[in-house]
């Protein structure tokens, strides 16, 4: 026999530290107190990403979420909850408020809304049969048997939606000019190169709900006319191919995809292309040349691919995730969605939430959500109670946001006034222990790594950003460096070509935006607090606090600590290759990094 | 798979599909376990769990149980994760699924009807199909 009722307690760290193992000793004690042991199951489990208004426990199958609480209320839970049907007024989170940036009733504790990720870890997405089950196709099918093109495009520019690939054009202007714009032949693409380092919500997307791409490119080719998309996608990602080929195939099959598309008269089909990983690929046009057979570089605009793009021809090109939204948008209505996120920015946006935090994960929050609930709330903090320095937003084109603006809304507009860009979706976390000029240094590494060269200030500017941000890292830069760099960066800003070129200079001028203190001290007093520039530290061992265990020995790549057990252990400063194993290892404390 | 030539054709398998679902769903019969198979699970592991489900189940000799892979539900820090419906109990989560808890969630859970300990994660977001908001 099944228990009646469950009792979940968080036993995450955050929750653990207020006790909630004891809350669960005494729930259990209580259960067996009042004879419910056999009726009731008390389990402990992971985080609820809520940890705000920990500890947390929820009764299921109820769903009431309580709040707060302390051991001295697990009487009070077993005896009138469990006992007497009753719900702790005190305690209980009030989950039926909707929250301001949602304009609907919504289960409010979770913070997360998945609208583009709404199939994925519910259907089998080699299955196409699942996802008609969950409503698949029916937008298609209501665009294709009761909506004109027109009203198809009133509808997007209704909900609000703009592009998810990092720019935030509106969708609806994109689909628009190309439907005015008269040609005989028109293609949909899908910006499926997700490159930025740290960022796989596309890839998710796609291996999770593959129809989901498939229909709203059926979609948007009805509406501005045309008859063939591709998905241009990264060959590395092998999984997310096969999937989409798998739900071509079953949707050519059903006849979702292909001529007179359930007897209406509209012909469409798609092709996959792969990308072979550059990463400027993902810039429109550069990605048009590359369907193309040609080499991936970026041309410049206007014209604009909505007017002249594949083969010269009016292009629709939206990234994966603004795909995904679309037929959500047709089913539930334009107004729905407009009721999500903020006033310029509507809708959910899916985070790859990454780095020092606790709970890393694929996130979809509604727009609005603030930067702090997802780090601390959602993501449960930094990793082993550091403390935290930054968020990085927009992979190599994006910026960092410290502490002090943790409390911005999420939208477009709002991110790009703190020197960060929404970008397509990568959030690294980071702690006390990333170094900023380090930090640049990766991401300008980066960006001159896939600049395609075709224009100078990308070429060049990056080029000379680097070798700068390498002499500072290694004590060897002049306090003249910053300005030359901010001058650079600026230029860059100003003449480069692309995206890529333009966006190269963000990691840089962000981080001296807002840490500029940090260049300074690589400068004037050579030192690098987090120790992350291997030229700027020394680690040494305290021989007061060595105890002599030899693990950091033990440990060493390099073998270049020595000493006999039970006694202090020295560094060979001229072998170390400052790789701190030591520093991590040390259980007391004895290893200095300076 | 036969062509649908037609709207009505659409509308008639989705109401097909629907209602056998209700109606599995009403007989209270099956117990589904979603496997997450996206490429964070897989490096996770979710392969070898994905093995030992269906390798236990045909050695306890599990009737009425489905296994089957989905996409990702977002949990990354604790890959491997599947999603557990059992009828008449609450839908579960577990976290950090190897073979071996596994096989314990068929013995307890499947087979006894209680809930693993210190295995289950919250589910992160409401199903806006489903519960339709």
């Amino acid at each position: 026999m099944p228990y009646k009722r469950y009792v979940v307690i968080c036993n995450a760290d955050k929750c653990k530290q207020k006790k909630s193992n004891e809350i669960y000793e005494f729930i259990n004690k209580e259960l067996i107190a009042q004879g419910l042991k056999e009726e009731v199951q008390v389990v402990k489990c992971g985080c609820f990403g809520f940890c705000s208004e920990g500890p947390i426990v929820k009764i299921l199958p109820d769903e009431t979420i309580y709040c707060h609480v302390k051991p001295e209320d697990a009487k009070d839970i077993v005896q009138t909850h469990l006992l007497k049907n009753q719900v702790l007024k005190n305690l209980v989170y009030d989950n039926s408020q909707s929250r301001k940036n949602i304009g609907f009733k919504y289960d409010n504790y979770r913070k997360q809304l998945r609208i583009v990720l709404r199939n994925c870890g519910v259907i089998d997405p080699e299955n196409i049969y699942d996802y008609i089950a969950r409503d698949g196709y029916k937008a298609l099918e209501k665009a294709l048997f009761e909506l004109k093109p027109d009203n198809i495009i009133e509808e997007l520019k209704i909900s609000g939606l703009r592009g998810r690939g990092g720019a935030g054009y509106p969708t609806w202007k994109k689909w628009q000019i190309t439907k005015e714009t008269a040609s005989d032949i028109k293609y949909v693409v899908c910006n499926a190169d997700e490159g930025d380092p740290g960022a796989y919500m596309d890839r998710s997307t796609i291996e999770g709900d593959p129809h989901s791409i498939i229909e709203a490119m059926a979609i948007c080719g009805y509406t501005v006319g045309a008859s063939y998309g591709y998905i241009y996608i990264r060959a590395e990602y092998p999984l997310a191919i096969k999937r989409l080929e798998i739900a071509i195939n079953q949707a050519r099959e059903l006849g979702l995809l292909g001529k007179n598309i359930l007897g209406s008269g509209f012909d469409f089909d798609i092709e996959l292309r792969y990308g072979a990983g550059a990463y400027v690929c993902g810039e429109e046009t550069a990605l048009i040349a590359s369907i193309e057979g040609n080499r991936g570089m970026p041309k410049p605009r206007p014209p604009f691919p909505s007017t002249k793009g594949l083969w010269g021809k009016p292009t629709v090109i939206n990234n994966v995730e603004t795909w995904a939204n679309v037929p959500v948008i047709l089913t539930r209505g334009g107004k729905w969605f407009a009721s999500i996120g903020t006033d310029t920015s509507k809708g959910t946006k899916v985070f790859a939430l990454t780095g020092k935090v606790n709970n890393s994960g694929l996130v979809e929050v509604p727009m609005g959500t603030t930067l702090r609930e997802l780090v601390f709330d959602i993501g449960g903090g930094i990793k082993g109670g550091k403390k935290f320095k930054a968020v990085q937003t927009g992979g190599p084109s994006g910026g960092v946001i410290p502490e002090e603006y943790l409390d911005t809304p999420i939208g477009y507009e709002n991110l790009q006034q703190l020197g960060a860009i929404m970008g397509s979706g990568g959030l690294i976390v980071m702690d006390e222990d990333d170094c900023m000029v380090d930090i640049s240094k990766f991401y300008l590494q980066f960006a001159v790594d896939e600049s395609c060269g075709k224009c100078a200030p990308c070429r060049i500017g990056g080029k000379q950003l680097l070798e700068m941000l390498n002499k500072i890292s290694q004590g060897k830069g002049d306090i003249e460096d910053i300005d030359n760099m901010k001058r650079i960066c600026f230029a860059m800003q100003k003449a480069s070509l692309c995206g890529l070129g333009q966006n190269t200079p963000n990691p840089v001028l962000s981080t001296l935006k807002y840490f500029e203190e940090e260049y300074i001290e690589h400068i004037k007093d050579k030192k690098c607090k987090a120790g992350k520039c291997r030229d700027l530290v020394t680690f040494t061992i305290d021989p007061t606090k060595c105890v002599g265990c030899g693990l950091c020995a033990i440990k060493c790549p390099v073998n270049c600590i020595s000493g006999e057990k039970q006694k202090p252990y020295t560094i060979d400063q001229s072998k170390c290759i400052k790789c701190g194993t030591c520093y991590e290892v040390c259980k007391f404390g004895a290893v200095i990094r300076k | 798979m036969s062509k649908l030539k037609t709207r009505e054709d659409l509308v008639r398998l989705r109401e097909e599909l629907k209602s056998k679902e209700e109606k599995m769903q009403k007989e209270g019969k099956i117990t589904r376990i979603l496997v997450g198979m996206a490429t964070c699970g897989i490096a996770a592991g979710a392969e070898e769990t994905m093995k030992a489900f269906q390798e236990h189940i045909e050695k306890m000799g599990l009737v009425n149980v489905e296994v089957k892979p989905t996409g990702c539900i977002g949990k990354c820090s604790v890959e491997p994760t599947v999603e557990v419906q059992v009828p008449g109990m609450p839908t579960v989560i577990y976290g950090r699924v190897t073979p071996d808890t596994a096989r314990k969630i068929l013995e307890k859970h499947v087979a006894q009807k209680i809930l693993l300990n210190e295995a289950i994660q919250d589910k992160p977001a409401i199903d806006i199909i489903k519960e339709g908001v």
